[in-house]
């Protein structure tokens, strides 16, 4: 009879469990905080490792003794690289599970999909991700990097004597948002710089592209006009055809260097990198930079993927993205704990002109009034073993312009 | 003997380079100068650059060395600041030449970018230039054609003199002419403008139009007019040549699509052409292909390193057998038991694609996973003087006609053959006649299946390997079968081939997303006004 009762209670706390309901017995005790990322569908390639890394750094602060004497519980959905689902899901985290903050999206379509939700319960997003700016609301922070924390000073090198000294451009991207903002925007700051329309190609594919050889012929017949560099805004999957004709059609990075936006160390761990060597990217974070915390960084990553025992433990890596989650949980844990409430207004109150010492080798500030970090910009060259040679690096953290001054009609919006 | 020849020419050489006024090296017989290697420990790319130019001007092997491990990550640091080349037999001290116990552990390469590579390629190109082996004198001739200093003019000058090798002669030619083109002698550089133009090669264009441009007082660069005259034949044989080119690229790329769709389609034909089956699971079909290949992948590399570039030719058959496993255990489980309700069929596939791609995800991770082509699939081929058509897509095309023949063998001349015929074209009195349709059908599903398993290896080769891969393919699969004809063979190969010659014609006009569209509109017209696709089955067929 006992032992039937015992099962049954069992059974019940499992299935209870299961269904996500069990924390809330001992709810009072925790502070909630959501993860929304995709979990299953094309965009869990790039943020699968996201969730993983945020879980990482809540476990962390725990083993610290928690925020305000409180454990973090997270609470991971996966919004399916469905962009509609984003919202649901984001939707299901404020008004159900009542999380303090949410940390989540990748691609600017789930984060533009989220917003109005967040505006609406007055929630607190952490974006980690770089994306095009052209946008600053109050109940986001941006850990990732405005275009001139990374497209700008990207371009900038390729047009200086040690980055080759293009003089012509293709400005080669995925048909979404993102690539073509930046695009714009690029195009704007290279006619600035004297760079004539005639000597700048802009090119999309649909998603999922996967057949270039007419686009390589294209950039190759393209460069015999000049010193011609790509920069490329390809969305993760396609970036592996793309390498692998431009390698075969005999374009080596001397003659044409691509520099990337969205290929780090993560996307490099399923690909056979010999076609890639030389070729370019930036970001605010590599992992082969040489520094304590990035070391410490890195060593608690890879315990912790070989601890929980995820796919591939031991060849896991860090990159661009994953660091600005990190920070992103970190500092907002550190405005929690000045702010003394998790209520969202004192925290981003609390938020403006905070700092930490971050991987990327400097201690880097929340912008007082723009919320964006300040960051480095590094630019890297791709190596043999698929992790980045720093071959620029600028003096120091960059603040950003979410609104690029190069589109007319930004003057005056930097602030919130 | 051969050597010393070799060590003559090659200083004779040097010597013409300094006395273009660079540089008076104190050149020591056994070494290099450790003052000269200095600075490439350092951080400064200016310094590091003036010693590349240096160093391809040193009549040292020793400096050959050094410059070839700097542009393959081979020149070492130690935090003493030693200079080390890594080398197959050890480490070696860059300076000396002597080789060193061994690679301290905290040894870091020497970085470099891509404008120092650029630098180290001129230089060794230079000193390449008198090398014994013909393609070495090649690589180096092709290396100065575009953009060599003015410097290197009188040493290349000499080497096309000295030089034997027909092809090698053409290329050398080719780099004087370009230097040529700024002589002071009218008819050095009319000659140069027409070797220029023989070439149809368009790297040639700038120099050549910078020779017509006129500034703005109307007055031409080019003072002679019968050198403008030659550059403007020059040019017009150059843009002739390259809508050639580009006419056969496309051509070319138009074929390599269509054999890539075919491929994709072919397992679908099947399915879905002849057994009526809607297989929304083909595109997960694919991917098991794939990932096989990079079992067998894994499998060569801890046991048969040495055969690691035959792995794709032992993934073909293994990549067949388990996806047809596959195929079949899918069949008699569940498709099997919704014959002639395609409704229900398309959800069950739809369902099993799903759990095919999550089964995928969990036992390899959501990553994508590395596929590395073989060597022998690595690079191109230059045709006609431009035009690079890669091994990997010519490798595709090869082995998509085989698959065809294959398949065609095994439906028109074998007895399984003969009985999916007989099926397709009514299954009742093929039933009634003896077939033994139920293992018939579970047969020729696992064909198909086999098939865009075959097809999985190919795309392997061409792209990512993700859970993923079949997402990208399912709808062209469809579309080509589609338009075919279903049940037609011969109207899948047509229509892929089509499609994919349609694609690459459109493409440099519209781009490719706009292509991607126009394709979409035409096929929904053509299905229109022809719903039995390109080839209708003839006669009277049955259901």
């Amino acid at each position: 009879m006992k032992r039937r009762l015992v099962l049954k209670q069992l059974t019940a706390a499992s299935v209870l469990a299961m269904a996500g309901w069990m924390p809330s017995v001992w709810a009072a005790d925790t502070i909630k905080v959501g993860i929304l990322h995709s979990l299953s569908g094309t965009m869990a390639i790039s943020e699968t490792s996201l969730k993983d890394v945020a879980l990482m750094a809540i476990e962390e602060i725990n083993a610290q003794g928690g925020v305000l004497g409180k454990k973090l519980e997270p609470v991971v959905v996966d919004p399916a690289s469905n962009w509609p689902l984003f919202a649901e899901k984001a939707r299901q985290l404020l008004t159900q599970d009542k999380v303090a903050a949410v940390f989540g999206c990748w691609t600017s379509v789930s984060r533009k999909s989220v917003l109005p939700v967040f505006k609406e319960l007055n929630g607190l997003l952490f974006y980690p991700v770089q994306y095009e700016g052209e946008e600053l609301e109050k109940n986001v922070f941006y850990t990732g990097a405005a275009p001139n924390q990374q497209a700008i000073p990207a371009v900038e090198y390729l047009m200086s004597e040690d980055g080759g000294g293009a003089k012509r451009f293709v400005l080669l991207g995925t048909d979404y948002v993102y690539p073509r903002t930046t695009n714009k925007i690029l195009r704007a700051f290279l006619h600035s710089k004297g760079v004539k329309d005639e000597d700048i190609q802009e090119v999309y594919t649909p998603f999922g592209h996967s057949d270039y050889q007419t686009i390589v012929a294209d950039i190759k017949r393209f460069s015999t006009g000049g010193r011609t560099a790509v920069v490329s805004t390809i969305n993760g999957d396609s970036n592996v055809p793309f390498y692998k004709e431009l390698g075969n059609a005999g374009l080596k990075a001397t003659d044409v260097p691509v520099v990337a936006f969205s290929v780090g160390e993560e996307e490099l761990r399923g690909v056979d990198t010999k076609p890639l060597v030389g070729h370019l990217a930036a970001w605010n974070y590599f992992e082969s930079i040489k520094n304590p915390a990035n070391a410490k960084f890195i060593e608690k990553w890879k315990a912790y993927a070989k601890a929980k025992n995820l796919p591939n433990a031991n060849t896991v890596v860090t990159n661009d993205p994953m660091e600005a989650t990190y920070i992103g949980i970190h500092m907002w844990k550190q405005a929690v704990e000045k702010a003394g409430t998790t209520d969202v207004d004192p925290v981003i109150n609390a938020m403006a002109g905070q700092t930490f010492d971050a991987p990327d080798g400097f201690k880097i500030e929340m912008d007082k009034t723009n919320h964006h970090l300040h960051k480095p910009v590094y630019i890297g060259e791709i190596k043999a073993d698929g992790q980045f040679n720093i071959v620029w690096k600028s003096k120091g953290p960059i603040r950003a312009q979410p609104w690029s001054p190069y589109i007319p009609g930004n003057e005056g919006k930097q602030n919130l | 003997m051969r050597c010393s020849a070799f060590f003559i020419r090659f200083l004779l050489g040097l010597v013409l380079v300094w006395m273009s006024g660079l540089w008076v090296p104190a050149a020591s017989a056994t070494g290099l100068d450790p003052a000269l290697l200095a600075p490439l420990a350092g951080d400064d790319t200016d310094a590091k650059l003036e010693a590349i130019t240096r160093l391809g001007t040193e009549a040292s092997p020793q400096a050959a060395v050094v410059l070839d491990a700097l542009a393959n990550d081979r020149l070492y640091v130690t935090p003493g600041a030693q200079l080390l080349v890594e080398t197959s037999s050890g480490a070696v001290d860059a300076i000396t030449g002597e080789p060193v116990s061994a690679m301290p552990a905290q040894a870091e390469t020497v970085s470099v970018n891509n404008r120092l590579r650029r630098a180290i390629a001129a230089a060794l190109s230079a000193a390449r230039l008198h090398a014994a082996n013909p393609e070495q004198r090649l690589a180096a001739a092709r290396g100065l054609q575009r953009g060599a200093d003015a410097a290197v003019l009188p040493t290349l000058e000499k080497a096309l003199a000295d030089e034997q090798n027909a092809e090698v002669k053409a290329a050398l030619a080719i780099a004087v002419a370009a230097l040529h083109l700024k002589s002071d002698t009218a008819s050095l550089r009319i000659q140069a403008a027409e070797t220029l133009g023989s070439t149809g090669n368009a790297a040639f264009r700038p120099v050549l139009q910078a020779v017509l441009q006129q500034d703005a007082q109307g007055v031409y660069a080019e003072p002679n007019a019968e050198v403008r005259a030659a550059a403007t034949t020059a040019l017009h044989r150059i843009e002739r040549h390259l809508s050639m080119l580009e006419w056969i690229g496309n051509l070319f790329y138009g074929v390599s699509l269509g054999s890539v769709l075919l491929l994709a389609a072919l397992g679908l034909a099947i399915t879905f052409g002849l057994m009526g089956v809607i297989n929304m699971a083909h595109g997960e079909l694919l991917m098991i292909g794939a990932y096989v290949t990079y079992a067998v992948q894994a499998l060569f590399r801890s046991w048969f390193p040495q055969w690691l570039d035959a792995y794709v030719i032992a993934a073909m058959p293994v990549a067949f057998v388990v996806t047809a496993l596959v195929g079949m255990a899918l069949e008699r489980t569940v498709i099997r038991w919704l014959y002639g309700r395609p409704l229900e069929t398309l959800l069950a596939t739809w369902g099993i694609s799903l759990m095919l791609m999550q089964a995928v995800r969990t036992l390899f991770g959501a990553q994508n996973v590395e596929v590395s082509n073989p060597s022998w699939m690595s690079g191109g081929v230059t045709v006609l003087g431009g035009l690079v058509l890669s091994y990997n897509r010519i490798a595709i095309i090869i082995f998509a006609i085989l698959v065809v023949a294959f398949v065609w063998a095994l439906l028109n001349h074998t007895r399984l053959g003969l009985f999916v015929r007989a099926i397709t074209q009514n299954r009742r009195m093929a039933d009634c006649v003896g077939v033994p349709t139920g293992r018939v059908d579970m047969l020729a599903f696992g064909l198909g299946a086999g098939i865009a398993g075959l097809a999985g290896v190919a795309l392997s080769q061409l792209g990512n390997v993700g859970p993923d891969l079949g997402r990208g393919y399912i709808v062209d699969s469809f579309m080509v079968v589609v338009l075919g004809g279903v049940g037609q063979l011969a109207g899948t190969v047509v229509a892929a081939l089509g499609l994919g010659a349609v694609t690459k014609f459109l493409e440099p006009y519209s781009g490719a997303v706009m292509a991607k569209i126009v394709i979409l509109v035409l096929i929904v017209l053509f299905v229109q006004k022809r719903p039995q696709g390109l080839f209708a089955p003839r006669g009277r067929s049955a259901d």
